[in-house]
């Protein structure tokens, strides 16, 4: 069993390459970053690196879903704007109230996701004009609710959550609560597995008697979910609720470019939310390296394009074996 | 039969958009016996094998399985019936892992969420019961070569406990000692119990393997019968006697030039073997075998569509280097590849008749960059009218013409090149007779003006009407040249399935 035991390390690694990939970058970048930070690496440095990377994560992971079924969605970031809104109007008060309030955006996540998905379904449109224009709805309701910026937020709650217990930050140990109730559940669930089949093979998964829909449908119902965790959680942050355009287009193509960078295939069927969130971390560190080392803040964008030219390289370096070039464009 | 049936089919028929595929088929197959089904392209077996395993529906005609109607709307239902099916097209997911794979559908769960450590267990069984205990069950898919791919597939069908096993073509990928792994395990699941329905082209598996035998023809049953009942001669009389329907112009004979097109010792990977041949300008090559012998790849060789490929092609006796179909356009003599999947490779279909039509030969129609307009709408009516492209306006799309037309603009488009040499992939496939005949003649006329054709057909009754000379392809080889009247149908058939013919011997 030794020989087999040393074969299976071998395929597990190359099964979490492009997640290990991306942590590894992280780490690097992270600890260049807190050895040149004046305070170092303190609780509240890691605290509010932890606040504005866990946001961006979250939409990722919720990106990451919708990828894996060899889609795109591009109403990630308008869903997270209208759960930020949402939570800014009913998140606030004793704690039922508070409870009642998340159960709405949170439902509100879901009742999104799960248009996205019943379009794709059985409208058989394609997930990024479906998608183009659920978001559009639901930027437009989010400025009804709030035309101009404002709200609450149950303040107790929002200082709690993006604290720090016992030195690690409250909004991390959230999105590890996140990850162990949905996301690895689900990466070991017939349905997940589905999600994987139908993104890498739809033809094959079908031939194979797999529940093609239903995977579809799961993989945006929780896409949808994950966006309105990351817009509770922006509440948190900001203590109040804006319909931006601007966050949710930002968030959605910086979601995109997480999902690269954590080693998921575009193409579909392989990679993890795990290295999505890895891909969020390493694109929010980047601005706080250029703040360390006295950059413009100017030079973000510049640099966040070559980290993510340089990731979808390496992921493509896999065509230089093709043999049949019409194999290129399948 | 001695035995009863387990699963029996009655009066089937199917059609696919007007084209007949079945029609009255039917079939019985038994526990505990391996049955073979035989027939050339088009005889309906795929369509038969689909029907049996829910890919597909019937339009009329009855299934029973242990006495019972059934109908199988999805391959899951057949599934649940306890039919599986071993496809060509493999059913296998890339991105997931062979233990994965192995119990895609229904893998085993503990607290609903998949036990991986039974996964695996079972996957080892699985994969040893089909006799491939050298794979890794954590390998990716993606990862495998293709005869180990096709030893995944085995083994995901046996993990189901399948009590009808069907195996299409199941050995094509396989290495010869895969082959007698397969046998083995084929055999000892017929001593198990297990009903097989077992097709290939390969005569000699069937000989070794089957115990009854069903052949099939132009989507009829036509006889069933105890294997090793029947020379194999008289098998090949029983797969052929196509109904002619079409009428071929006159073949001229042929000028005595010297070669255009020389291929010498022509490979890629696996797929294409020591290939060597040459055309002659005026000449309608044809290329014959069963589908999927490696006639598509060697016209994809010569357009420059593959990479890595070996052997020399000279064109006028200079040796060239084809990197890809824009080179392919402009080479010592301009070549054309007419694309066996229209709707893809082929044509732009939401674009219209006109820019399909030009779009190869734009370079030609322009002058710094800049389309000459009046150039290019007179090489366009010169092209319709020459085709008889029945199109309402140029301008309408492609998309919306019928099948016909559309293979017609296919062809027109390189026509406009002038190409001197020109690969036809099956340019007939699905379309109705009256365009067929005048493809036939228009190829022929191209010869005439001294154009060299090279010409893949799946149609026996084409190969015996349009082509000058035959090649036969088994494997990625060609294993037998016809000329002249030695193309009959007799002859295609038996050098296809690779079995010597009446007092003839393969060379080549």
């Amino acid at each position: 069993m030794a020989r087999i035991a040393g074969g299976d390390f071998r395929y597990r690694f190359a099964e979490h390459r492009g997640t290990l990939l991306a942590a590894a970058v992280f780490l690097a970048m992270f600890a260049i970053y807190g050895a040149n930070h004046n305070a170092g690496f303190s609780t509240l440095v890691v605290t509010t690196a932890a606040n504005k990377g866990v946001l961006l994560a979250l939409v990722a992971m919720a990106q990451t879903l919708v990828v894996l079924t060899a889609g795109i969605d591009l109403s990630v970031g308008m869903i997270f704007v209208l759960a930020n809104c949402l939570a800014s109007q009913f998140v606030v008060g004793d704690a039922l109230e508070t409870g009642f309030g998340i159960l709405i955006v949170l439902g509100a996540g879901l009742l999104c996701g799960a248009l996205n998905g019943l379009i794709v379904i059985y409208g058989r449109l394609q997930p990024i004009v479906t998608t183009l224009a659920t978001g559009a709805i639901f930027y437009g309701l989010a400025l009804l609710l709030r035309p101009v910026p404002g709200g609450e937020i149950n303040y107790d709650l929002a200082d709690a959550l993006t604290g720090d217990v016992f030195g690690v930050p409250a909004s991390l140990l959230m999105l590890l609560g996140i990850v162990l109730v949905i996301w690895v559940p689900l990466r070991r669930s017939v349905t997940g597995r589905a999600i994987y089949a139908v993104g890498s093979a739809e033809a094959a998964a079908y031939m194979s008697g797999v529940a093609i829909n239903r995977a579809r449908f799961t993989a945006y119902l929780l896409s949808g979910l994950l966006a309105a965790c990351g817009g509770l959680m922006l509440t948190f942050v900001t203590y109040s609720g804006e319909a931006s355009a601007m966050i949710g287009g930002s968030y959605t193509l910086n979601a995109i470019a997480a999902v690269v960078i954590g080693g998921v295939s575009l193409y579909g069927g392989a990679g993890s939310a795990i290295g999505a969130i890895f891909g969020a971390l390493v694109l929010r560190t980047i601005g706080d390296l250029l703040f360390v080392f006295d950059f413009d803040p100017l030079w973000q964008p510049l640099f966040q394009g070559v980290i993510l030219l340089s990731a979808v390289t390496l992921g493509s370096l896999r065509l230089l074996r093709v043999r049949n070039r019409l194999d290129l464009f399948g | 039969m001695a035995f009863d049936p387990i699963f029996q089919m009655e009066g089937i028929a199917k059609s696919y958009g007007g084209v007949r595929a079945l029609e009255e088929a039917r079939l019985a197959i038994s526990t505990g016996r391996i049955h073979a089904v035989l027939g050339e392209n088009g005889a309906g077996k795929s369509t038969l094998i689909k029907i049996m395993s829910g890919v597909v529906q019937p339009d009329a005609g009855t299934m029973r399985l242990d006495g019972q109607a059934v109908r199988f709307a999805t391959p899951k239902a057949a599934n649940e019936a306890g039919i599986f099916c071993i496809f060509q097209e493999l059913s296998l997911i890339p991105d997931l892992s062979v233990a994965d794979n192995i119990d895609l559908a229904d893998p085993p769960r503990r607290f609903g969420l998949i036990d991986r450590r039974t996964q695996r267990r079972l996957a080892e069984e699985a994969l040893a019961k089909a006799g491939a205990e050298d794979i890794h069950p954590l390998a990716q898919v993606r990862d495998l070569p293709l005869s180990r791919r096709q030893m995944v597939e085995i083994a995901k069908a046996l993990a189901r406990r399948p009590r009808i096993l069907i195996l299409d073509e199941a050995t094509s990928a396989l290495t010869a000692g895969d082959v007698a792994r397969v046998f083995a395990v084929l055999k000892r699941l017929r001593a198990e119990g297990l009903a097989l329905l077992y097709i290939s082209h390969r005569m000699h598996e069937i000989e070794e393997l089957a115990d009854d035998c069903s052949v099939f023809r132009n989507g009829r049953h036509v006889a069933s019968y105890a294997a090793g009942s029947k020379s194999g001669n008289e098998v090949v009389e029983l797969m052929i006697g196509r109904e002619y329907s079409h009428v071929f112009p006159p073949k001229p004979p042929l000028p005595q030039e010297g070669p255009v097109l020389e291929v010498q010792g022509l490979g890629w990977e696996d797929r294409l073997t020591d290939i060597s041949f040459a055309a002659r300008p005026g000449e309608i090559l044809g290329l014959g075998g069963l589908d999927g012998q490696g006639q598509r790849e060697l016209l994809l060789a010569l357009f420059g569509v593959l990479r890595g490929v070996a052997g020399v092609v000279r064109i006028n006796g200079h040796p060239v280097s084809i990197g890809g179909p824009r080179a392919a356009k402009s080479a010592p003599l301009p070549m054309a590849l007419i694309p066996e999947d229209r709707k893809t490779e082929g044509l732009m279909l939401p674009m219209s008749v006109a820019d399909n039509l030009t779009m190869p030969a734009l370079d030609n129609l322009s002058q710094f960059g800049v389309i000459d307009r009046r150039r290019e709408a007179a090489a366009i009516r010169e092209m319709m009218d020459l085709l008889a492209i029945k199109a309402a306006d140029p301008a309408i799309p492609v998309g919306a013409l019928s099948g016909g037309n559309q293979q017609k603009v296919v062809i027109a488009k390189w026509l406009m090149l002038g190409p001197r040499i020109i690969l036809l992939n099956d340019p007939t496939r699905g379309i109705d007779v009256g365009t067929k005949q005048e493809i036939y003649q228009l190829l022929r006329r191209l010869a005439d003006a001294g154009s060299t054709i090279l010409f893949y057909s799946t149609d026996y009754d084409e190969l015996i009407g349009c082509c000058d000379r035959v090649l036969v392809m088994y494997d990625g080889m060609i294993v037998r040249e016809l000329a002249g009247d030695e193309i009959t149908e007799h002859a295609l058939v038996s050098s296809a399935f690779s079995l010597p013919g009446k007092a003839e011997v393969a060379h080549g």
